[in-house]
Formats: C-alpha cells, structure tokens, sequence
C-alpha cells in the first residue's frame, strides 16, 4: 500500500509529532489534555498533529466514557521494518546499537 | 490509570466480510491463530470458546455484542494457566470499518485492573497473529511462526 507508506513517512517526517509518539512511548492511553501538559505547542497543534499520526494509523483513539484515548499504534513501523531489514540484519544492528548507546553513554528515554 | 488495556489498528485491504469470516471461522482462525478454533452460536449472550490443538478450551466467555462485520465484544478468561485463569474476566473488542479498499481493524484487549499478567501476555501475541492474519487474507499466506501451536504449552 504506497499511498499508506507515505502517509506514515510524512507523519514521521515532523518533530513535534515524533515527540507525541515518545511521550506516548512512556505513557499510552493518553487523553488530549494529558499529551498537551508540558508542551511546547498549542491545543490546537497538537490536536491536528494526532489527526495526521492516527490517519497514518501511528496514533488508535479509543473512546472510553468521555474520554478519548490515544494509544501508539507499533503496526507501521513494524512493516517498515519488516521491509528494509531482514530477519538476518536485526540481531547484528541490535548489536551495534547496544555498543553505540555504551560508548555514548546513553541518557535517551 | 487503573485499567490494563492492549490496543492495536490494522490496515487490511479485504472486504468487512471476508475479515469477519476470517475472525470467527474455524478454517481461517487455525491457519494464522497457532492452529486453534472458536466455538459459538455467534449471538448475544451465547458461550463462546477458544479451543487449543488437542481439544484443551484456552480461553472461555461470553459474546457480549455482536454487530456481524462491525463489532464484536467478548468477554474472555483464560482457562489453561492458573495465574491469568485467577485474574477473572477480561473484555475483547473487535471494530470493523471500511476505509477505501481496505478495512480498519482496532482490537482492544482490557481489564479492569492495573498490572493485568494476561493483558501482558495477550499484547506479545496479538501482534504476531494480527500480522499473520492479514498476510493471510492479503497474499493468501499466513505467517509461519503463527502455523502451529506451540510445544508443551
């Protein structure tokens, strides 16, 4: 589906977005007001921010009550994944990604 | 948050029908779920089972909602490992929604308790099956590590 991969590459192509997906890496089942506490963008923002993220399906919104959560979605970069790096490469780049996190001292969560 | 709760969406470019069929029948379910089976009546309130290779029931429960091609709602309780059997009921929400040529699958898989060992458990399966499900309905092959149940489980 090309027309779905571009749409994952575009969303992912912005930082602000990409902070979203960390914060709900840390945090998932998030609502809207709970992502835009400590943020450096408006409500707005963000909210149109998670519209592209789940149009790409990086984002699932449940609805629980009247709650809307927001979940990380792992499924497109799973087959991003699946496509570039074979089953053969994954343990080797996870090798040398373990050795570049010691050697840099590695603080980022 | 007091809830455990699994989450996943899915792009499968089938139909809603042929999605449905391939979420409850048998001849679908053991090809890319690990060679198990669901027995139901497919209704509102009825039973319903998840059998495992051998004729073991894995999980059991009830259909709580059941809008054919839509929506589908379980309640689920694992019946072969007494430390997720003692956790009591989860609930399993299945949402069909056509997008174009494809169609949206959400699976939420929740508990109403924090720290849930089976919400753990189920959210290192269910990738692998979803995937495996729709390689299956989009190539006509399931994944290879989802054929078969595994051993001395």
């Amino acid at each position: 589906m090309a027309a779905d991969v571009d749409k994952v590459f575009k969303a992912l192509a912005d930082p602000g977005r990409r902070l979203l997906l960390d914060r709900l890496h840390a945090d998932n089942g998030q609502t809207l007001g709970q992502l835009c506490e400590h943020l450096d963008m408006s409500r707005q923002a963000v909210t149109k921010h998670l519209k592209l993220l789940e149009e790409a399906t990086l984002v699932a919104t449940i609805w629980r009550g009247r709650e809307k959560l927001h979940y990380l979605n792992p499924m497109p970069i799973h087959e991003i994944a699946e496509r570039w790096i074979g089953k053969y490469e994954r343990g080797r780049l996870r090798v040398l990604a373990e050795l570049k996190k010691q050697l840099e001292g590695e603080t980022n969560d | 948050m007091t809830n455990s709760r699994f989450v996943y969406v899915t792009l499968i470019r089938t139909t809603p029908e042929k999605l449905w069929r391939a979420l409850i029948e048998p001849e679908f379910t053991r090809r890319y779920w690990a060679e198990t089976w669901q027995e139901s009546e497919w209704k509102a309130g009825a039973s319903w089972r998840l059998m495992i290779p051998g004729g073991r029931v894995g999980d059991s429960g009830e259909v709580l909602e059941i809008e054919p091609e839509r929506r589908l709602v379980l309640s689920w309780r694992n019946d072969f490992k007494p430390e997720l059997h003692e956790e009591g009921y989860s609930r399993l929400t299945y949402e069909l929604e056509k997008q174009g040529e494809a169609v949206k699958l959400t699976v939420i898989h929740e508990m109403e308790r924090s720290g849930s060992k089976l919400i753990e458990e189920v959210s290192g399966g269910w990738p692998l099956i979803l995937a495996s499900l729709k390689s299956l309905l989009e190539t006509g092959e399931s994944l290879e590590a989802t054929r078969r149940w595994p051993e001395g489980v």
